[in-house]
């Protein structure tokens, strides 16, 4: 079963990446056209904050998306980890860890919830965290008018703005994330079974998986990657941010992103890498369209675009091999 | 196969699915009657309805959609779009009003088409699709007004949204939302009994079964597209003359279509549940929300509120049908 699964993912992963590499030349040539310069500090520097916020997120929904199931909460559990993080940090160095803490274990809680009431009480992925989205949008609209707490000055400095060279800590802390997805994914028991959930349910469970276990799991997971997220944006904001998540619309641009990195929407086919691909090229055409000053509201527009002929792209790929 | 099965029992099929949703409709109703009994006099229940109009048509669209197995997302942005386009054409000059309101329509089925045939043809999971649909409409409708709303509707125009038949005997008024609403809905009704209705169901059943038996799974999932984007717009029309123009006229109807119809008892992945369970779960939600406003629970609750009651309506069928099983 774990060769089975691991295979796809292979043939998966390539495709995003000619994307990207073909955006970056393109975009570097256009950009070059027009004067500007694509790769310099600051553009690739931003570049990479923005990827570091959306990957973190993405590759959490990878993980739910390969077992089969989705979570529309991560934009609430993002804006609802900054706040948790940045008021019990309330501005003091001392308070920061023990605040990232609770607000993992806050996002872990939600992700639990997610897991059992699409595992145990059986309400359809999408309902379901659409339904916990909904609840902590209740509590973050009721509860707060604007930003709120303070971020500890450490957390600042080294998450939000510390670089090595031109490479962002956050970045760094996206790429030790995806390793570790990609290692609990190809070389972990729950990564093969959770692949095997996703791919078909009651094969997997014939064959002795626990599914309910692992779907739970691959929920927590996906919910601490959305904290993890969270606690960032915090360390960038320096408080906390009610709307952060939703106004980022960072649950459909994860599930986008995961979607073009070659993970099947309907589970048990793809990978961690190819949402990080997924993740640059969107963070990518965001830099040329920046450097281009495109209109914010046209790159909305091409976003779209692309995110479907994309899907097309590998829907149509799909077939043809199922066709052969 | 299947659809000739449940030709003999349409109506028993119905009637038991919409069982939990009229129960609770009227739980809700007989609470809100406690709180504020003025709310069942006749001409604030018409106003009530009239005001419940766009949502409840937009969980028809959105039923139409759902049944045969796939999502709509696009549809708040795409009332959003609308109103900012009508008012910008419209410019308030009253003689534009009903060529505006026959491109809105035409508008909408458009989107719908394309909807349904990036999911069909390009076999793009409408999720995607939609969501991608959603991002274009709402950058389009940006980029097109330059990040302001221009323009005004004209009263001609509003009068769909906000006027009444005033002084009727009995009912007091009747809004003109509700008789859009009434014409609508009787259209979704005979359309689900038709021979597309059945087909659709059948499509969302099992698409497969569906297509060996001779159903065109292509034709019939844009046309349920097509449908949910005139539902839209027709909601567009209603809520822009009653709102008002701005970017915020359509923000999360989509996701209020869809609780609305897993509320009324339609299966999320298609192939079972009714347009009126659909539109009944509409009028439920909003029933819901008039009751808080009675008692005094912030708005901003409102969110959360929507989400208990997604969970539990799911949760409570889902736990049923596995316990008949």
């Amino acid at each position: 079963m774990s060769a089975l699964s691991l295979r796809p993912a292979r043939h998966a992963v390539p495709g995003v990446f000619v994307a990207l590499a073909l955006t970056l030349v393109i975009g570097w040539l256009v950009v070059l056209l027009d004067g500007g310069q694509l790769f310099n500090q600051s553009t690739t520097v931003s570049l990479l904050h923005v990827a570091a916020g959306l990957g973190l997120v993405a590759v959490g929904q990878t993980l739910v998306i390969l077992g089969g199931s989705l979570d529309l909460s991560v934009a609430f559990v993002i804006s609802l980890s900054t706040l948790v993080a940045a008021e019990a940090m309330n501005g003091s160095d001392g308070a920061m860890l023990p605040a990232i803490g609770l607000a993992l274990a806050v996002s872990a809680a939600v992700g639990l919830l997610n897991g059992v009431l699409v595992t145990k009480v059986r309400i359809n992925a999408f309902i379901a965290t659409l339904g916990v989205g909904l609840l902590l949008k209740g509590y973050l609209d009721n509860g707060y008018d604007g930003p709120a707490g303070e971020s500890a000055p450490a957390l600042v400095r080294t998450l939000g703005y510390q670089r090595v060279g031109p490479v962002p800590v956050s970045f760094v802390l996206l790429l030790a994330v995806t390793a570790a997805a990609w290692f609990a994914l190809s070389r972990t028991r729950f990564g093969h079974h959770l692949v095997a959930v996703g791919g078909d349910p009651e094969v997997a469970r014939l064959s002795g998986v626990r599914n309910d276990r692992v779907l739970i799991t691959a929920h927590v997971l996906c919910s601490l990657c959305a904290g993890l997220a969270g606690v960032y944006l915090a360390s960038r904001l320096g408080s906390g941010a009610p709307r952060v998540g939703t106004e980022g619309l960072y649950d459909l641009e994860s599930i986008a992103a995961v979607v073009l990195g070659g993970t099947a929407l309907a589970g048990g086919r793809g990978g961690v890498l190819g949402t990080v691909g997924g993740v640059l090229l969107l963070a990518s055409i965001d830099a040329v369209f920046n450097q281009l000053e495109v209109d914010a509201f046209f790159k909305q527009v091409i976003r779209g675009v692309i995110i479907i002929a994309a899907v097309a792209v590998y829907a149509r790929r799909a077939m043809r091999k199922a066709g052969s | 196969m299947r659809v000739a099965e449940r030709r003999p029992l349409p109506l028993r099929i119905r009637t038991d699915g919409i069982a939990p949703i009229v129960a609770l409709l009227v739980v809700l109703l007989i609470l809100v009657a406690f709180v504020q009994p003025d709310f069942l006099a006749p001409s604030s229940l018409m106003s009530f309805l009239g005001r419940s109009a766009p949502i409840i048509l937009l969980a028809a669209g959105q039923y139409f959609v759902i049944v045969c197995g796939e999502f709509d997302l696009s549809v708040g942005s795409l009332v959003t779009a609308q109103v900012v386009v009508a008012a910008r054409l419209i410019d308030s000059d009253p003689s534009r009003t009903w060529p505006v309101v026959v491109l809105l329509l035409a508008g909408g089925a458009l989107v719908g088409l394309v909807n349904g045939l990036v999911t069909t043809v390009l076999r793009v999971p409408s999720f995607i699709t939609t969501l991608g649909m959603f991002l274009i409409l709402v950058g389009a409708v940006y980029l097109w007004s330059d990040g302001a709303p221009k323009g005004g509707l004209s009263e001609e125009f509003r009068r769909f949204g906000r006027r009444a038949i005033e002084d009727v005997p009995l009912l007091g008024r009747i809004p003109y939302a509700l008789l859009v609403l009434v014409v609508v809905a009787a259209v979704a009704v005979v359309l689900t009994r038709s021979d597309f209705g059945r087909t659709l169901v059948a499509v969302g059943d099992n698409p497969r079964t569906a297509e060996l038996s001779g159903v065109r799974v292509v034709r019939t999932k844009t046309i349920a597209f097509m449908l949910s984007g005139l539902a839209a717009a027709v909601a567009a029309i209603l809520l822009g003359g009653y709102s008002g123009v701005s970017f915020q006229a359509g923000v999360g109807l989509e996701f209020g279509a869809i609780t609305a119809v897993v509320l009324g008892g339609v299966a999320l992945g298609g192939g079972r549940g009714s347009v009126v369970g659909a539109m009944l779960g509409a009028l439920t939600l909003e029933t819901l929300f008039a009751l808080m406003n009675f008692t005094g629970v912030s708005g901003a609750l409102r969110s959360t509120v929507q989400g208990v009651i997604i969970l539990l309506a799911v949760a409570v069928s889902s736990l049923r049908s596995s316990s008949s099983r």
